[in-house]
C-alpha cells in the first residue's frame, strides 16, 4: 500500500453536488460526494448505472453541459478552486494538468489524422514544443505503455492497430504532458479480458511510476480492486461508502456495497454451491430519489429511521467513512436472504430420464463468409475468392436440460457459431441436428416446428424489443405466430401468465418498451423467448448489458426457468465467471475453433488448454487479496481471414516453449484432441502430463501481503 | 426486482387513438415555431372548408370590370376576365386540399396535394423498405432506378407524365406520385437500414416471420417519426409543384381555379393590376411555409429528449 502522503491532496471535492436543468425544473444528479485523490494513489468510483460516476468527472473538467452546473460544493485541485472558473481557464488547465482517459479509445481518436499527428499535437499546443522534440518524446511514452514498434505505429492511423494498442495510445496520449491528475471512465469496458489484464496491469504501473493521481470510475469490482486503493461506492448520486480498497472488500459496512459483493458470482461458483442474490428493485432515477436515506426502499436492515432521517457521511473507522445509521450494527455475515429471494438451488441429476438425451449435435459445422475486396480487380472478380472462416470444423453435443456456455474472445466466432445453430445464417458446411431435424439451413428452409423449438434471447436490453408495441403485444406474436392459442382471451392469459413466469406482473401488459427499465426489458426478451415453449434457448449475452445487481435477478431468472420447464440452453457471455456459474458444460472457443470442451467445473482447473489458462489468469477479481496467477497474451486475434497454421492459437501461445523445438509443430500441424476425462478434449500438442502440471490460476486465498501481484 | 411494482390500472385500458393523436399534437403547441405553422395551414383548411358552402361571389362567373384593383365589392380585386379574385382564391384552396376532381365526374375527397404525397409515401416506402432491408441485389436494382428518376429535371418529368395521360387532376398526382417516391424511398432505405440491425429484428426472423411482415409491422412503425416530418415538407413541394404547372398552363384543368393558374393569368396584366400576381403566390408561400414550420416544430419536439 502507498505510504501516507502527507503532501496536500491533488484533487479535494468536498460536498459536490450537481445539477441539471431539465424541462420543468432541475434534477441534482449528484448530492454530497466528498473525497479526496494525492499523488501516486488511485480513486475508484464504483457504483451501478445512473448513480452519478461520470457526472463527477465531467464536473472535474467542467464539461456538464449547457444545462448541468455545481450546485454547492467545492472541487480544489491543486490547492485552487475550480468551481466558477471561466472555461478558458478550465480548458488551460485540462490541457496541461488533468488528463481524461474514456471508454471507447475510438472514440477518443480522430479517425482521419495519423496516431503521430494526434500525440505531437498534444505537446506543440501545450508546451509549445518543437515538431522533432515532441516526436521524440512521444515515441518515448508509447514505448513506456509498452507499443510494440512505437515508431511505426506513430505513422498509422487509428483503426491501422487494435482495440487494446488504441486504449494505450489514449494513455500515452493523457500522460504525455505529465498531468496531476489523471481521470479513467471506464477505461477497460469496451476491450476483450485479455486485452484488459493488460491493460490494467498498465495503469498499475503507471500509477507507481509517474506518480500521478488516478481518479479511476467503474462499475466493475474486480477492475477496481486490481488498480486503485481506496474505492468510493456511489449510489443515487451519493457517496455511500469510502475505504481503502481492502476494507471495502473484506468489511464492507454499507448494506449496499454488501448487496454489491453478494449479487456478482465469483470465478469458481457454480449454480449447484451457491446463489447470487440480486438487491431488490432498482436505483431511482434522480427526480425520484427518497426520503431519508436514499437506499432504504431497497435495504434489508431498514428501519424506521432510515425512512425519516438521512443519515450522514460518517466515519466508521479511520479512513473508512460510510453513509449508514447501523453501519455498526449489520453484520454482513449474519445477512439471510429475504423469503422471496430465497431460491432452492437446482439439484444436482434430475432424476427423470429423459434429460440424457442428446437434443442438438453438432458435427465439424463451418461457417465462412465471402471476403468483400474493395480494389476493381476484386470487383471484377478477378483475384481468388477469400473466405472469412468464422466457424470452422466446430464439433459438441449438448444433453435435454443442461446449459453450454461458450466463451472467447470476441471475432472468435461465438455469435456466428448461435447465428447459424438459429438459422440467421446457413451453414457452410458440416453436419448440425436438433431434435433429428438438419439445421445447417437457415430459417426460410426450417420447417414451422424446428423454428418454434429453437428462440433467442439477445444482449442488448435496448434494442430487444420493439419500441413500437406494447409489452403484451410483443409476447403475444409468437403465441399468435405458432399457434398456440386461439382466442384473445386465450393470448391475454397467456401472456400474463408468461409475465408472471419472468416476475412481472399483469400491469406490465400495456406498457411500452420505454417505460420499463434495462432489466424488465430483458425479463420480457425472455418471456417472448419462452412463449412458444422452445426446447432449446439460445443466450447470447444477456446479462452482460446489465447492472451487476439486475445481472443476478436475471440469471437467477433463467436458472429458476430451466428448471421449471427443462430447457437446454447455450449460454455465450464473455464474463468467465458468469459462464462457470450458469452452465453445466463449457466451450472455450478461439478464432472459431473450439480449444476446449468439457464439464464446466473441469474446465476452470488444470488440465486446461492454455489459452483457456489465459483467459482464467486475466478475469478481474473483486478480491484484492486473490492470488491470480499472471499470465499475459501477447499481440492481437489473428485476422480469420488468413488464420495461422497448425494450432491457431500457436502465435500467441505463452506455452509453445515447453514443446522441443519452441514449439515448432504448433505452427505446422493441426494439434490432436488430448482427452483427459470423459466428456474433456482439449486441442493441444503439449501432452496430457505437461497440461495436467500446469500450475492452477487460481490459488486459495493464502497470504494477506501480496497486493502486488503484477510483475511485468 | 423480485417485486413487480404495484399495477397502475387494474381494468386493462390504454390510451385510445384520439388521446394518443392529441398527445402527439399537444407535442406541437410546445415549440412555438410549430403553433405558428399548425396556425397558418389551418387558416387555409378553414377557408377551405368556409369556400365549399360560401363564397362572397360565385368563383367562375365574370360579374365585374375586368382588373380591378381591390375595392369596397372586390376585396382582393378582379381577373382579367372581371371575376371576384377573393372567390377564386378561396376556391383554389380546395383542389389542393379538400376534393380531387376524377375524368368521370366523380369527386373524392382530399386535394390533390395530398393524394399526391400519399402516393408517393406509399410507392416510396415500399421501395424503401425493400431496398433496405433486404439489401443485395434488391437494393441495388431498385435505387439504381430511383436515382436515375432523380436525375431527370422535375419539370421534364412532369411534362412527359402530362404529354402522356393528358391533362386531369389524377395526373397531376400521379406526376407527384412519381416525382416524390424516390426521396420518400431514400429516406425510408437509411431508416429500414438502421432499424434491421436491432435486435428485434433478430426476434422476428427468428420467429420465421416473412420478410413483409419484418419490414411492415417491425420496421416501418419505427420510421414513423421522421417520416410524418417529410410528409409535411412534401405536401408543401406539391402545393409548389401544382403551381408550376398551373403556372406552365399543364395543370389542373379549368375552369375551376387553382393558385399556379391564376398567378399565370395574371401574369400577362402585371402592369395593369400587379396585386393580382400577388394574391395567389402569397396564398402558395403562406400555406407552403406553414406547413414547413409544422413540420420544423414536431421534428423538434419529437427528436427533443424526453422522459
Amino acid at each position: 500500500m502507498s505510504e501516507p502522503t502527507r503532501q496536500p491532496p491533488v484533487l479535494t471535492i468536498e460536498n459536490l453536488a450537481v445539477a441539471y436543468r431539465v424541462r420543468g425544473g432541475e434534477i441534482e444528479a449528484v448530492q454530497d460526494v466528498s473525497f479526496s485523490i494525492h499523488r501516486g494513489e488511485s480513486f475508484g468510483l464504483v457504483g451501478e448505472s445512473g448513480c452519478g460516476k461520470s457526472t463527477v468527472a465531467w464536473a472535474i473538467v467542467g464539461f456538464l453541459g449547457a444545462n448541468g452546473y455545481v450546485k454547492r460544493g467545492a472541487i480544489r485541485f491543486m490547492g485552487r478552486d475550480l468551481v466558477g472558473r471561466s472555461q478558458e481557464e478550465l480548458r488551460r488547465l485540462r490541457g496541461a494538468q488533468i488528463a481524461m482517459v474514456y471508454q471507447d479509445p475510438m472514440q477518443a481518436l480522430n479517425p482521419s489524422l495519423r496516431i503521430g499527428d494526434q500525440l505531437k499535437e498534444v505537446l506543440t499546443v501545450h508546451r509549445g514544443m518543437s515538431d522533432q522534440e515532441a516526436t521524440r518524446r512521444c515515441i518515448e511514452m508509447l514505448e513506456r505503455v509498452y507499443m510494440p514498434d512505437p515508431a511505426d505505429v506513430m505513422r498509422r492511423y487509428p483503426h491501422q492497430i487494435s482495440g487494446g494498442q488504441q486504449q494505450r495510445v489514449v494513455i500515452a496520449m493523457a500522460l504525455l504532458t505529465n498531468p496531476a491528475l489523471l481521470i479513467m471512465d471506464e477505461p477497460t469496458t469496451a476491450l476483450d479480458v485479455t486485452v484488459e489484464a493488460v491493460v490494467l496491469d498498465l495503469i498499475a504501473e503507471l500509477r507507481r511510476e509517474f506518480d500521478t493521481a488516478i481518479l479511476y470510475i467503474s462499475h466493475n469490482l474486480g477492475v477496481v480492486a486490481r488498480v486503485c486503493n481506496r474505492v468510493g461506492v456511489m449510489y443515487a448520486g451519493e457517496l455511500v461508502e469510502r475505504a481503502p480498497v481492502r476494507e471495502i472488500f473484506q468489511d464492507p459496512r454499507h448494506p449496499y456495497t454488501q448487496g454489491l459483493m453478494r449479487c456478482v458470482p465469483r470465478l469458481g461458483q457454480d449454480k449447484r454451491s451457491a446463489v447470487l442474490y440480486p438487491i431488490p428493485g432498482r436505483v431511482p432515477p434522480p427526480d425520484q430519489r427518497p426520503e431519508g436515506c436514499v437506499f432504504h426502499p431497497r435495504c434489508d436492515h431498514a428501519e424506521e429511521r432510515c425512512v425519516a432521517e438521512r443519515p450522514g457521511f460518517r466515519p466508521y473507522r479511520a479512513e473508512h467513512m460510510v453513509r449508514c445509521h447501523l453501519a455498526e450494527t449489520i453484520d454482513p455475515r449474519a445477512w439471510t436472504p429475504p423469503p422471496d429471494l430465497a431460491f432452492p438451488l437446482p439439484q444436482a441429476p434430475e432424476p427423470n430420464g429423459r434429460t440424457g438425451e442428446i437434443i442438438l449435435e453438432v458435427d465439424r459445422l463451418r461457417k465462412y463468409y465471402t471476403a468483400q475486396g474493395n480494389s476493381l480487380r476484386d470487383v471484377l472478380g478477378l483475384t481468388p475468392k477469400r473466405f472469412v472462416q468464422a466457424v470452422q470444423e466446430v464439433s459438441f453435443q449438448v444433453p435435454r436440460g443442461k446449459t453450454l456456455g461458450i466463451v472467447g474472445e470476441s471475432g472468435c466466432g461465438k455469435s456466428t457459431l448461435v447465428k447459424t445453430l438459429i438459422g440467421l445464417e446457413s451453414a457452410t458446411d458440416g453436419r448440425a441436428e436438433f431434435l433429428g431435424f438438419d439445421i445447417t439451413v437457415d430459417l426460410s428452409q426450417r420447417p414451422l416446428e424446428v423454428i418454434e423449438e429453437l428462440q433467442m434471447v439477445f444482449q442488448n436490453p435496448d434494442s430487444t424489443m420493439n419500441p413500437a408495441y406494447t409489452v403484451g403485444h410483443q409476447i403475444g406474436r409468437p403465441l399468435r405466430r405458432f399457434r398456440k392459442v386461439q382466442t384473445r382471451e386465450e393470448e391475454y392469459r397467456e401472456v400474463v401468465r408468461l409475465l408472471e413466469a419472468v416476475r412481472l406482473d399483469a400491469s406490465y401488459y400495456d406498457r411500452l418498451p420505454r417505460q420499463l427499465s434495462g432489466g424488465e426489458k430483458q425479463r420480457v426478451g425472455i418471456a417472448r423467448a419462452l412463449a412458444s415453449r422452445p426446447e432449446l434457448i439460445l443466450c447470447d449475452e444477456p446479462v452482460s448489458a446489465l447492472d451487476v445487481s439486475v445481472q443476478a435477478a436475471v440469471l437467477n431468472l433463467l436458472l429458476e426457468l430451466q428448471q421449471r420447464y427443462g430447457t437446454t440452453m447455450i449460454f455465450i457471455a464473455h464474463d468467465l465467471s458468469v459462464v462457470r456459474f450458469f452452465s453445466d458444460y463449457v466451450a472455450v472457443m478461439y478464432l472459431g475453433q473450439i480449444m476446449e470442451f468439457g464439464p464446466a467445473e473441469a474446465i476452470y482447473a488444470p488440465p486446461y488448454h492454455p489459452y483457456t489458462e489465459a483467459l482464467l489468469s486475466a478475469v478481474p477479481i473483486p478480491d484484492p487479496d486473490a492470488h491470480q496467477r499472471h499470465i499475459r497474451l501477447e499481440g492481437n486475434v489473428p485476422s480469420a481471414l488468413s488464420p495461422p497454421s497448425g494450432c491457431p492459437f500457436h502465435t500467441r501461445c505463452p506455452r509453445r516453449h515447453l514443446l522441443p523445438d519452441n514449439g515448432a509443430v504448433c505452427a505446422q500441424e493441426r494439434p490432436p484432441w488430448r482427452e483427459p476425462a470423459e466428456g474433456h478434449r482439449i486441442l493441444c500438442h503439449l501432452p496430457l502430463e505437461t497440461l495436467q502440471a500446469l500450475e492452477p490460476v487460481l490459488e486459495p486465498v493464502a497470504s494477506a501481503s501480496g497486493a502486488e501481484t503484477s510483475a511485468r | 426486482m423480485a417485486v413487480a411494482q404495484p399495477t397502475v390500472d387494474p381494468a386493462r385500458r390504454r390510451p385510445s387513438r384520439l388521446q394518443r393523436l392529441w398527445a402527439g399534437l399537444a407535442l406541437v403547441f410546445q415549440s412555438r415555431v410549430g403553433t405558428i405553422g399548425l396556425a397558418m395551414v389551418l387558416f387555409w383548411v378553414v377557408v377551405a372548408l368556409i369556400s365549399l358552402v360560401w363564397t362572397p361571389y360565385p368563383p367562375n362567373a365574370s360579374l365585374f370590370e375586368q382588373n380591378l384593383p381591390p375595392n369596397g365589392t372586390n376585396w382582393l380585386g378582379t381577373d382579367h376576365l372581371g371575376r371576384d379574385l377573393l372567390s377564386r382564391l378561396m376556391t383554389g384552396t380546395q383542389v389542393i386540399l379538400l376534393k380531387t376532381r376524377l375524368p368521370n365526374g366523380l369527386v373524392l375527397p382530399i386535394g390533390v396535394a395530398i393524394w399526391g404525397v400519399l402516393g408517393s409515401l406509399v410507392l416510396g416506402t415500399v421501395l424503401g423498405l425493400n431496398a433496405g432491408y433486404r439489401g443485395g441485389w434488391w437494393d441495388q436494382t431498385i435505387m439504381q432506378v430511383l436515382d436515375a428518376l432523380i436525375a431527370f429535371p422535375r419539370i421534364v418529368l412532369y411534362l412527359v407524365v402530362i404529354a402522356a395521360l393528358g391533362q386531369g387532376d389524377w395526373v397531376v398526382i400521379l406526376a407527384i406520385t412519381v416525382t416524390g417516391a424516390p426521396g420518400v424511398a431514400r429516406l425510408v432505405r437509411s431508416l429500414a437500414l438502421d432499424i434491421k440491425t436491432r435486435d428485434f429484428i433478430r426476434a422476428a426472423e427468428t420467429r420465421g416471420e416473412s420478410p413483409w411482415y419484418i419490414m411492415f409491422v417491425e420496421i416501418l412503425p419505427n420510421a414513423r417519426g421522421p417520416l410524418i416530418v417529410d410528409a409535411m415538407l412534401r405536401v408543401g413541394y406539391a402545393i409548389f409543384a401544382i403551381g408550376t404547372l398551373g403556372f406552365l398552363g399543364i395543370g389542373l384543368p379549368p375552369p375551376d381555379p387553382d393558385w399556379g393558374s391564376m398567378v399565370n393569368d395574371a401574369r400577362r396584366f402585371i402592369y395593369a393590376n400587379p396585386l393580382a400576381v400577388v394574391w395567389p403566390s402569397l396564398a402558395i408561400a403562406s400555406l407552403v411555409v406553414g406547413l414547413n414550420l409544422f413540420a420544423d416544430g414536431l421534428r423538434e419536439e419529437t427528436t427533443r429528449y424526453q422522459k
